[in-house]
């Protein structure tokens, strides 16, 4: 599903030059669930931003689901963005003014779905990460938990190839963590393949497979015994 | 560009962002609110000197004749001279295409005219039609003579306003005769002239009826004229002078006058006593130009800030909306559809908030140097035409910046 090989990056400040990423080969196959791991300044981010084409590596191939991801103008890579990914960030990122039945439809207004379609689809979505009834409130009227599920809803809702999630349960306390795992774990009993950078141990023992970053090389890529995330109920 | 799902995603941003709305809205219609009132004072203040000079058409030409002061081929100094009917024609046939409106009068001071018990001394006066407008005077009610009066002698009078408030006391007086100096006349018309009483102390009759009333033959006391308009005064005046200095010519040679003889026939040209007010004019004109040009600036910059602030407050969001797919050219239309939509509807809002404070307000404006201000329409709507399309240019280049952005930094920005 992911292929990167011999991935370089640097990022340019002024004179100075930061060699972020030196050289990483990993293989993400179809169904898997990986967590990247890594201390702040180890790359892990940006690594991330590169497999989700919201930047581009300096050198090195990457190849997602049989495609080159290579020189993209921002149309191609919108598109691309659309079709085979779906994000989660750290801090939700929904839209304010938007009830989270609309962000949840979002993605599908850009593949150019029609509206009745998309408003099924997207409480379809919704429903399956159990917040059918808080389909019209704005996001400020959400915990922190029930927001990322709507974020995890709206990654889900252009059915794309792979998640990423940065950071999914950083703003989150244990227990909603917990439940936001497991949520995520059962999307990818159901087939997805699920990429998650974190810095939590606990966290990073949810997924089978542990991929550790540091100094912008992989220092060790193991696979683990998943860890379920137990929470009594959803909220 | 126009699909409904565009529009529902417009109307829904609006109705989310109700004070951003609201303030965008408000800035570009007071923007516009501004500038038509200013361009509405500027055209009163051009009415309220216009206002000024409006006793008599600004461009008239009036000849009349005296007696010759200086002896010319044998003839004596002290000769009278009168003008005649053919005067008039050779005038009027060698400059057809020069003159706009004329007329010849023949006119007699102090007339006793009386109605009923009534009676009163005013000057008659017979002229053309075209009278009317070369003295500037306004019909209160009725109308002015007319050409079948003069091809079939009618003796038909328009009486100015005091000579109808002296004779009919305000009553009616359309129809009823007056009699001048013994002869029955009806009232057909009632005028009033910006120049006030001493205008008004007047009675017109059609000249060829003045003619044989009062005996007179073919002869004429003057002449009045103007001439086409030009748009720049020294045209104007160019040509009036040279319209002026070639009829004096003409009457001096036909009724053998010296030409240096400066008493027998005199030119007089008002249009060089309106160079004051055609500067007075052009100043006005120039200077409310110079305001509106800096009025619609402000009000571009202002437009272009607020639209440079709305995108950069939608940042983020333009961020998350391409971190799931949306094409860079999509967000551009989205913000630019969404702006142009506001700044138009409020510039309309404005513009009509001002036109009815201008209708209601503006007739009752009459000090002296303003009177009802209005604005012509076309260039309001113009400006909010170029207000609308001067926002659209201001909020496309932040909203492309902002579009070709990387979308991981655009999600940075908090």
């Amino acid at each position: 599903m992911i292929e990167i090989k011999n991935l370089h990056k640097s990022y340019h400040m002024g004179k100075n030059s930061l060699h972020v990423l030196k050289g990483i080969n990993f293989t993400v196959s179809e169904g898997e669930m990986v967590s990247i791991m890594g201390s702040s300044g180890s790359g892990k981010s940006t690594l991330l931003n590169i497999l989700g084409i919201l930047d581009e590596a300096d050198e090195g191939t990457y190849t997602l689901d049989g495609t080159l991801i290579k020189n993209l103008n921002e149309r191609v890579a919108a598109r691309y963005r659309n079709k085979f990914l779906g994000f989660i960030f750290q801090s939700f990122n929904l839209i304010n003014y938007k009830s989270a039945l609309e962000n949840v439809a979002m993605p599908l207004y850009y593949q150019g779905v029609k509206r009745n379609i998309r408003v099924e689809k997207a409480m379809h979505y919704l429903e399956k990460v159990g917040l059918a009834d808080w389909a019209t409130h704005l996001p400020n009227e959400l915990s922190g938990g029930q927001k990322q599920r709507v974020a995890i809803a709206r990654a889900l809702a252009s059915d794309p190839k792979v998640l990423l999630a940065d950071e999914p349960t950083g703003a989150l306390d244990t227990k909603t963590s917990y439940e936001v795992m497991e949520l995520i774990q059962g999307i990818n009993d159901e087939g997805k393949t699920i990429l998650i950078v974190t810095h939590e141990d606990d966290i990073a023992h949810m997924t089978k497979r542990i991929v550790n970053l540091k100094d912008g090389i992989i220092i060790d890529d193991s696979v683990v015994t998943q860890v379920r995330a137990k929470s009594e109920a959803y909220v | 560009m126009f699909n409904i799902e565009r529009w529902q995603e417009i109307f829904e941003a609006i109705r989310k962002n109700k004070l951003r709305t609201f303030l965008t809205g408000l800035s570009v219609a007071s923007g516009i609110f501004i500038l038509v009132i200013l361009l509405a004072i500027g055209q009163g203040m051009s009415n309220g000197v216009a206002k000024e000079f409006e006793n008599d058409a600004t461009n008239r030409i009036s000849v009349w004749t005296n007696v010759t002061s200086v002896e010319y081929k044998g003839l004596n100094p002290g000769r009278i001279i009168e003008m005649d009917n053919r005067d008039y024609e050779m005038a009027v046939n060698k400059n057809s295409e020069k003159i706009e409106l004329k007329s010849g009068v023949y006119s007699r001071w102090g007339q006793l005219t009386t109605y009923k018990k009534e009676s009163g001394s005013y000057r008659v006066e017979g002229v053309r039609g075209d009278y009317q407008f070369l003295e500037n005077e306004t019909l209160v009610v009725g109308r002015y003579i007319n050409q079948n009066d003069l091809d079939s002698f009618e003796k038909n009078a328009v009486i100015g306003n005091q000579v109808y408030l002296d004779l009919f006391l305000g009553k009616e007086a359309l129809g009823k005769y007056i009699d001048i100096a013994g002869i029955k006349f009806k009232v057909v018309g009632v005028y009033t002239d910006p120049g006030g009483e001493r205008e008004e102390t007047r009675i017109f009759i059609p000249l060829t009826t003045a003619q044989r009333v009062y005996n007179a033959g073919d002869k004429l006391r003057s002449l009045a004229f103007t001439l086409q308009k030009h748009d720049k005064y020294e045209d104007a005046l160019a040509a009036s002078e040279a319209f002026s200095a070639e009829l004096e010519a003409d009457l001096k040679a036909k009724h053998t006058i010296a030409p240096n003889d400066e008493r027998a026939v005199n030119v007089n040209n008002t249009l060089e006593n309106a160079k004051r007010f055609y500067d007075l004019n052009n100043m006005i004109r120039w200077f409310f130009w110079g305001v509106g040009i800096c009025t619609i600036i402000a009000g571009i910059v202002g437009v272009s800030n607020i639209m440079l602030i709305i995108v950069k407050e939608r940042t983020k969001e333009i961020g998350i909306r391409k971190a799931i797919g949306a094409q860079p050219w999509s967000i551009i239309g989205m913000i630019l559809h969404e702006s142009i939509f506001v700044t138009a509807i409020a510039g309309f809002v404005g513009l009509i908030f001002s036109l009815i404070l201008l209708q209601l307000v503006g007739p009752f404006i009459e000090t002296d140097y303003i009177r009802n201000p209005s604005v012509d329409f076309s260039v309001a709507i113009t400006t909010v035409i170029i207000l609308v399309v001067a926002g659209a240019v201001a909020g496309f280049f932040p909203a492309y910046r902002a579009a070709n952005i990387k979308p991981i930094e655009a999600l940075r920005d908090e």
